[in-house]
């Protein structure tokens, strides 16, 4: 793996740090007058998704981490893998449940989802931002109610629970936001 | 970015203008005193010995001479300064370009207008009033708050860094999240370096400029020590909103001393790895011949301006930062 010093730190730059890969968010010079100059970083453990800063002295070297970004389409689990599609070469690739994490949750077939590999190996699966899912259940609201009441618990068809208005109902496909686990809309027919 | 737009000014032209105000307030203040402007020459035979400074270099194709020489652009003006002062001046100031290399970022551009100035008979603490006049003149404040270097680690962390030991310091750095760093380095310095440009400048210096002083005696630069507490020296600093603006000095008139502080730079220079830097011969022999007693001072000038406007980035008073000078 390739050598690197701080002086090529930028936002985006993927390094080695505890043996995990990290990006970096942000990266500062520090130096005064009569004194050693310091690079002041702040970064992404990619793994565990910590966000740290750490600071180095401007003459250390780092290896880089052999990550990257790919879109791939989900296609199926088998219990112990879920397995996704690079659509161009149809060539495949299994994630864990360490990967997948709390994305399970949000996992529909044919979706694209990003999938951050390390030395070709996937550690995170992002879902898109927005999906859509069928209600599996939910209390019966009252008629003519509209938003903005605190709505009710809905089960959709992966188990996630969002709260959704009174008016939706079971059996009905919802849009939801991914990244904060909550309801958008009914889905455009 | 096209170079559509990258040819105009990294500063607003309105920034400008206030710069020049405060350039013309600065001449103002030195001309009232009667403090000699001067100008030394930026490009010299010799540079500074010390570690965490980077002097550019280049090449004298001498016209006259078929030796070619190396020059360094200088990383402040000291030396020639001292020289003058040696030959009898009197009491000068300097507003000049100064260059350090490997030096870039939100506070630092690689060339930077300096202002450094001298007064004999002296000690930093009249300098540092002086200093403060000047200063809170530009920068539209009250006063200045002062705390010597002990005082502001207990403080700020409850922490001495003139009594305790490597191993103390270690494990503060440690309780401050720097333990990788902490493990690895065998000089204290580095570290309470660190702790006081992450810890205590911001700390200090938020509502009025502070002034640091009595550095400990390892960091004395080209101050002299403390002739009643040799752990410290007589070096100064000052900060505001967390910016380092000026480094003073009850210089340091003592040539053996001097020499043996180059030579033992160029030691560790040589110990870490780094090119070992020729003495400024003149300049030892300037120090030789007697330095008047004197204390000085070297301020940035860019960032005095940068607090003084509430700019956030050196190149936004620079009419063209490095990258697109």
């Amino acid at each position: 793996m390739a050598t690197i010093g701080t002086n090529e730190f930028k936002a985006g730059l993927k390094l080695m740090l505890d043996g995990e890969p990290c990006n970096i968010l942000e990266n500062e010079f520090v130096k005064p007058g009569k004194g050693q100059a310091f690079s002041r970083v702040r970064l992404r453990k990619l793994i565990s998704n910590k966000v740290l800063e750490k600071t180095f002295k401007s003459n250390e070297t780092f290896e880089t981490a052999d990550v990257m970004d790919v879109e791939l389409a989900y296609l199926y689990s088998d219990g112990e893998f879920w397995h996704f599609m690079n659509n161009d070469t149809f060539e495949q690739i299994a994630a864990d449940s360490k990967a997948i994490g709390d994305n399970l949750k949000w996992l529909v077939e044919n979706n694209l989802c990003t999938i951050t590999l390390w030395n070709g190996i996937p550690i995170t699966v992002s879902p898109p931002n927005f999906v859509e899912l069928e209600i599996v259940q939910t209390d019966p609201g009252l008629k003519g109610d509209t938003a903005g009441t605190g709505g009710k618990p809905a089960t959709l068809t992966t188990g996630a629970v969002v709260r959704v208005p009174l008016f939706v109902q079971q059996g009905e496909i919802v849009k939801v936001d991914t990244r904060s686990g909550e309801y958008v809309s009914r889905a455009q027919k | 970015m096209s170079l559509a737009t990258q040819w105009q000014p990294s500063a607003k032209l309105d920034v400008l203008r206030q710069r020049a105000l405060i350039i013309k307030k600065i001449r103002q203040f030195f001309a009232e005193r009667d403090v000699m402007e001067v100008d030394t020459p930026t490009l010299c035979h010799a540079s500074v010995t010390d570690l965490n400074l980077r002097a550019f270099s280049c090449r004298f194709d001498d016209p006259l001479s078929p030796v070619v020489t190396q020059l360094y652009l200088q990383t402040s003006p000291e030396f020639a300064m001292k020289r003058l002062l040696c030959a009898g001046s009197g009491a000068i100031y300097q507003l000049s370009k100064a260059f350090r290399n490997e030096e870039a970022g939100r506070l630092h551009n690689p060339e930077f207008t300096m202002l450094e100035w001298y007064r004999p008979d002296y000690d930093h603490f009249m300098l540092m009033d002086e200093v403060e006049t000047l200063a809170c003149a530009i920068l539209g404040t009250a006063n200045a708050g002062r705390l010597t270097y002990q005082q502001a680690f207990i403080q700020h962390l409850q922490f001495d860094p003139l009594l305790e030991d490597m191993a103390s310091l270690k494990r503060l750095c440690e309780s401050r999240g720097y333990t990788e760093l902490a493990l690895a380095e065998t000089d204290p310095d580095i570290l309470l370096n660190l702790l006081f440009s992450q810890h205590i400048e911001p700390a200090i210096s938020q509502h009025q400029p502070c002034f640091v002083y009595d550095f400990p005696a390892s960091q004395a630069a080209l101050a002299r020590l403390n002739p009643n507490n040799p752990l410290v020296a007589e070096r100064f600093e000052l900060y505001y909103r967390g910016v380092e603006l000026a480094n003073g000095f009850h210089e340091l008139s003592d040539a053996s001393e001097q020499r043996r502080r180059f030579e033992q730079d160029n030691k560790k220079r040589h110990q870490v790895g780094l090119p070992t830097i020729a003495v400024d011969e003149f300049f030892l022999a300037a120090l030789e011949s007697g330095l008047p007693p004197c204390a000085g001072v070297a301020v940035g000038v860019d960032r005095l301006i940068m607090l003084a406007l509430d700019c956030q980035h050196i190149s936004q008073v620079l009419a063209f930062g490095y990258a697109n000078a």
